[in-house]
């Protein structure tokens, strides 16, 4: 049976789950699902494909990717093919440390990818010419909207206009075309090379890509002028390798730029996941969407990294954020910057030449069979224009395994890139000579060019920092990645209880075909049938999605769970605008909603307004009916997160969808909390009619370090003709594309396909039951210290639970910021502090984690609060006790004079020390408890242990103890770096 | 927490006024304010000139833990603002109905004022 994939997934094997329903007073066999679900939700057992073993989805996967066709795609416009460094496809993107990472919003143990991420905003300040950059965005073109919706913020101007470069690359002005619809911004066309000013009147911004589609590549520097002149804010579009040659956005006088960093080393894989980036001006810093890493210092006063400005995020700012986007794409930011780090200025400056030369001596070789190819400067794309033949020439390239890019009937562009070969020259040569031509005389020299921008070239030193020089070995690279890695807290090291986040386990084998070049090389806007194996695979995931949620239709194009929210939005909106209610413009969210909600509701057109939350934390009917009747036919649509963002089923969902269905609402139900139902109820059958899913969170998707995220949405039969939409890919729609590639970020959606199939209908089931089971268990055994704020009916929650620390903090002054950090002490990541209660922590275990785990985390927990106990006894002042003081470092705990009232070991160890009766006087965790929930699983030395482990003290370590993971720097000053921010290297 | 000025003029959004019927008002937030915000780490001030109506949103206050409107108790055109506390916005928190000042307006009206007394009872009100 041990081929059974969801025994490797499951933590929880047959006698751990009943030891855990003994606890919880159910019957041995008993599902909790049968107590804590609302019996009116309940949907049938899902009707998904046989479960295939772990080497038969292996194999069925290679079997689709066969059916795919990669070729060598010339097809550029914003996707190149890139050389991913060995050194950094084994030790970031096959390393767990990295990939199962979460988004480090705690320092303390987030220096590592804290560190990578702040070289990749020195890499993008450095490149773009602008001092501040963010820690990535999701693609271009969100990335571009991003920038127009900056642009919007700042204008002073009235008319809402953006004016866009013709040459502009088609997945940005399409997502840019979707989204100034909905917030109502005219878009106006604008040539650089012919600027007219009458373009710009009124626009608060100008977007120019750099270099355009065709590869033109022109000066800023006049629409630059042309555009401050207007009152217009310039945003640039800036391929980064370029920038290695030419003049950068920041020196021609833009004050944005944006771009994709794919070409830096990560895959095409078919659209996705790529780190986009932005950068701007320094007046503009606080406008600047996504997250941003800045410098600060800990508790003594070293350096310490952390998420600067973090109020302007959605979470806090709700509708007012500066934007919707909180998933980054950190695992590919970092990978983009290490190639940086790997082959230094000198490195992409030779790359950047070589992919130019490759271009320019193809253009030549172009012009002696007499082909017209556009004229003027150019770095790697080149126009051809062969009238009525670009169907012809672009077959006659297929045929020979090229795939180029048909512009229209009379132009193909094509684009070189690192990986162009000088047989890939030779055959587009070819297949621009009609068959009965004399091969061309000369020979394609790349050699033979020298890159002359003129006075477009770059001046002066770039990336002059230290860290993009000193690791051109493999040994050095090899050694720094292990350096950051060691710093970081992942899945890898121990549970990471994040309520709300649902980090479960990423098996290897569901990500075992990301750099299979079947996936891996393939262009987005490839023809379909090169494509024909990932189809078949979004296609069964699709079906699977489908089934589980019970809806009609769904797109994966939303590359993150916010992407999926605006897209839902979208379509809401766009449905009653057909159906002659353009003025359903109001989203009723609850106040208990999570702030990604109101951001993407404003971003989606919508007026806020918010709906009470009763005594028990749910939705008040009430309220909900009363904002209903005043707003009545204009309310839109009605967001609502099941289970709830309190972690709990509430019971009257179905009365919630009825009374705004009544009101002739649409309801929107978020999926972030999806992982509690899979399996067992279906959100388009409760109410819902339309949906998004976290596969990074419920299926699968390792989180990445903060990203990728991916965020499909599902509907019902009737909003299904406005899901998103795309110029390609055959995704025609109403509402239009909301990310810049047709299929999101395709390549790892094989992650949640692989996850389902090894599943299988009882393997999801049981996941469902499991994570229900172990909050629930989570929840009993830390209740006498920690009460749970909200449970529902019959005394359950969901998948989670919130832990409310108010009375705590009240009677101690222990915040749970201390708790936070304490736990790093115990070898663990916090849960999730103050959503969406203040003064809380919610708990989520996900299915994965093993009763050893949760045992270790609740005694951790419980542990904490008896050392809280003595501080609220007076014991420990409060700011000299061991949970002020948390996290301790090896050197804080070496230090000379140490002041404090508890032993220096009770710092480093205090799991063990908490077992015992030894050093710090601390009452044994058991005892603390007062329930005897659960027999306390640490007492037990294992064999060949030094022994003298009872004695509660430093020199008894057993190996969790010898393998203790250290935060590398103490508790993180954030105010300090607030207030003197610095956002890159020196 | 010290006791409330008795000099001053107070708003129901947390912010004071000193000499709100002019030549100069300066104008602050609270100590009540001031704690609720945590770590005040950056103001964006109304501009020298700018003119402002009571009651209406004339910059931000941002804390580690939110970004809030600031709003002007008066009308008037703003003659001043503090760069002591641009570089140093923690002066908000240690001193906010001193150094931690914010701007001052040349007033031609102002809006609903409370007297400290007022305002100690709203700040009671607000903590129970």
């Amino acid at each position: 049976m041990s081929e059974v994939f969801a025994r490797r997934h499951l933590g929880l094997d047959v006698s751990a789950a009943a030891k855990m329903r003994a606890v919880l007073g159910l019957e041995a066999e008993e599902s909790i699902m049968d107590r804590a679900l609302p019996e009116a939700l309940r949907a049938g057992e899902p009707d998904l494909p046989p479960v295939l073993t772990e080497q038969q989805a292996i194999d069925r996967l290679a079997e689709l990717a066969r059916l795919n066709t990669p070729a060598r795609s010339m097809i550029g416009l914003g996707y190149y093919r890139t050389f991913t460094p060995s050194v950094i496809r084994r030790n970031i993107l096959e390393n767990p440390a990295w990939y199962t990472a979460y988004t480090p919003y705690q320092p303390e143990i987030s220096q590592g990818r804290l560190e990578a991420l702040f070289v990749f905003q020195t890499m993008i300040s450095e490149l773009t010419g602008l001092p501040v950059a963010n820690a990535s965005l999701l693609d271009e073109a969100t990335a571009a909207a991003e920038a127009m919706t900056l642009c919007d913020r700042v204008s002073r101007h009235q008319k809402l206009r953006f004016a866009l470069d013709v040459d502009v690359f088609p997945q940005v002005r399409a997502v840019l075309e979707t989204r100034a619809g909905a917030l109502g911004i005219e878009l106006v066309g604008f040539d650089p090379e012919n600027p007219d000013p009458s373009a710009l009147e009124g626009a608060a911004g100008l977007y120019i890509q750099y270099q355009g589609a065709s590869g033109r590549l022109v000066d800023l520097e006049p629409s630059a002028e042309m555009a401050h002149q207007a009152g217009a804010l310039l945003a640039v579009g800036a391929d980064p390798l370029m920038l290695a040659l030419v003049k950068s956005p920041g020196e021609a006088g833009a004050d944005i730029a944006v771009g994709s960093t794919q070409r830096f080393g990560v895959p095409m894989g078919f659209g996705g996941p790529h780190a986009a980036y932005m950068s701007v001006r320094e007046n503009l810093l606080r406008q600047l969407p996504g997250r941003l890493v800045g410098l600060s210092k800990d508790a003594q006063g070293n350096p310490a990294l952390r998420l600067a400005l973090v109020t302007r995020e959605q979470h806090i700012r709700r509708d007012k954020a500066t934007s919707n986007v909180c998933t980054a794409q950190v695992l590919l930011a970092v990978m983009a910057a290490m190639y940086a780090v790997w082959h230094g200025p000198a490195g992409l400056v030779q790359i950047a030449r070589r992919v130019h030369a490759n271009a320019a001596a193809l253009r030549e070789a172009l012009r002696q069979i007499g082909a017209e190819v556009r004229e003027g400067k150019l770095f790697d794309t080149l126009a051809v224009r062969v009238p009525g033949q670009a169907a012809a020439v672009v077959a006659a390239a297929e045929r020979l395994g090229l795939r180029l890019w048909r512009h229209d009937q009379d132009t193909v562009y094509l684009s070189t890139d690192e990986a162009t070969t000088p047989a890939d020259l030779a055959d587009v040569v070819k297949a621009f000579q009609s068959p009965d031509a004399v091969p061309p005389a000369a020979a394609i020299a790349p050699e033979a060019v020298y890159p002359d921008f003129g006075e477009l070239s770059r001046t002066g030193t770039f990336m002059a920092q230290p860290v993009f020089h000193r690791h051109r070995t493999e040994l050095a690279m090899m050694r720094y990645l292990k350096s950051l890695a060691d710093k970081d807290y992942a899945m890898d090291r121990g549970m990471i209880p994040l309520g709300s986040c649902t980090m479960k386990l990423n098996a290897s084998t569901e990500m075992i075909g990301l750099t299979w070049p079947e996936f891996a090389d393939l262009h987005p806007f490839q023809p379909l049938g090169d494509a024909a194996g990932s189809l078949q695979m979004m296609a069964e995931l699709s079906a699977a999605l489908l089934e589980l949620t019970g809806y009609d239709a769904i797109s994966l194009q939303p590359n993150a769970g916010s992407q999926g929210e605006l897209a839902g939005l979208l379509a809401i909106r766009r449905y009653h605008q057909e159906r002659g209610q353009p003025e359903r413009t109001v989203c009723l969210i609850p106040t208990s909603a999570h702030g990604t909600n109101a951001a993407s509701a404003a971003l989606a057109g919508y007026q806020v307004v918010p709906v009470a939350v009763d005594a028990g934390g749910n939705v008040s009917l009430e309220d909900l009916r009363a904002k209903l009747a005043e707003h009545g036919s204009q309310v839109g649509a009605l967001m609502l997160t099941y289970p709830s963002t309190h972690g709990v089923f509430e019971p009257s969902v179905r009365e919630i969808c009825a009374a705004a269905h009544d009101a002739g609402a649409q309801v929107y139900i978020d999926g972030a909390n999806f992982n509690a139902l899979v399996g067992w109820a279906k959100a388009g059958h409760f109410g819902g009619d339309v949906s998004h899913l976290n596969l990074h969170k419920t299926f699968a998707i390792p989180h990445g370090g903060g990203g990728p995220g991916v965020g499909p949405v599902a509907c019902r039969q009737h909003l299904a003709p406005y899901l998103p939409g795309h110029p390609f890919g055959g995704l025609a729609s109403k509402t239009g594309a909301v990310s810049a590639a047709p299929y999101g970020s395709a390549l790892v959606v094989s992650i949640s396909w692989a996850y389902i199939q090894m599943m299988g209908a009882s393997g999801l089931k049981l996941a469902t039951d499991r994570a229900v089971l172990a909050a629930n268990y989570v929840a009993a055994r830390l209740e006498s210290a920690f009460p749970v704020l909200y449970r529902g009916p019959g005394g359950y929650v969901a998948h989670e639970c919130l832990l409310d620390l108010r009375e705590f903090t009240h009677r101690s002054g222990v915040t749970v910021d201390d708790v936070a950090k304490r736990l790093m002490d115990f070898g663990f990541h916090a849960p999730t502090m103050s959503f969406p209660v203040a003064g809380t922590l919610m708990v989520e275990p996900t299915e994965s984690e093993s009763l050893d785990e949760i045992d270790r985390f609740c005694d951790a927990m419980l542990a904490i609060a008896a050392e809280a106990e003595q501080v609220a006894s007076g014991q420990w002042p409060l700011v000299d006790s061991p949970l002020r003081r948390a996290p301790h470092t090896a050197a804080a705990l070496l230090a000379e004079d140490w002041q404090a009232p508890y032993p220096r070991a009770l710092g480093a160890y205090p799991a063990r020390l908490g077992r015992s009766d030894g050093i710090g006087g601390i009452a044994s965790p058991g005892a603390a408890t007062g329930q005897g929930a659960a027999p306390s699983p640490g007492v037990t030395v294992t064999p060949g242990e030094t022994g003298s482990g009872q004695g509660g003290n430093a020199g008894g370590l057993d190996d969790r103890d010898r393998g203790k993971y250290w935060p590398p720097v103490g508790r993180v000053d954030a105010s300090w770096g607030d207030r003197h921010l610095v956002l890159k290297l020196p | 927490m010290n006791a409330i000025p008795q000099d001053l003029f107070f708003t129901a959004e947390h912010e004071w006024v000193r000499n709100p019927d002019g030549p100069s008002a300066r104008i602050g937030v609270t100590e009540f304010a001031a704690a609720a915000l945590g770590d005040v780490v950056f103001l964006s001030l109304p501009a020298p000139g700018d003119r402002v109506e009571a009651g209406g949103e004339c910059g931000e206050i941002e804390s580690t833990k939110s970004v809030s409107p600031l709003f002007a108790p008066v009308s008037g055109q703003v003659v001043a603002i503090n760069e002591a506390v641009i570089d140093a916005p923690e002066l908000v928190n240690e001193d906010p109905f001193g150094a931690g000042w914010l701007f001052e307006v040349a007033p031609v009206a102002s809006g609903d004022l409370l007297g400290w007394q007022a305002y100690e009872e709203l700040t009671a009100e607000g903590t129970n």
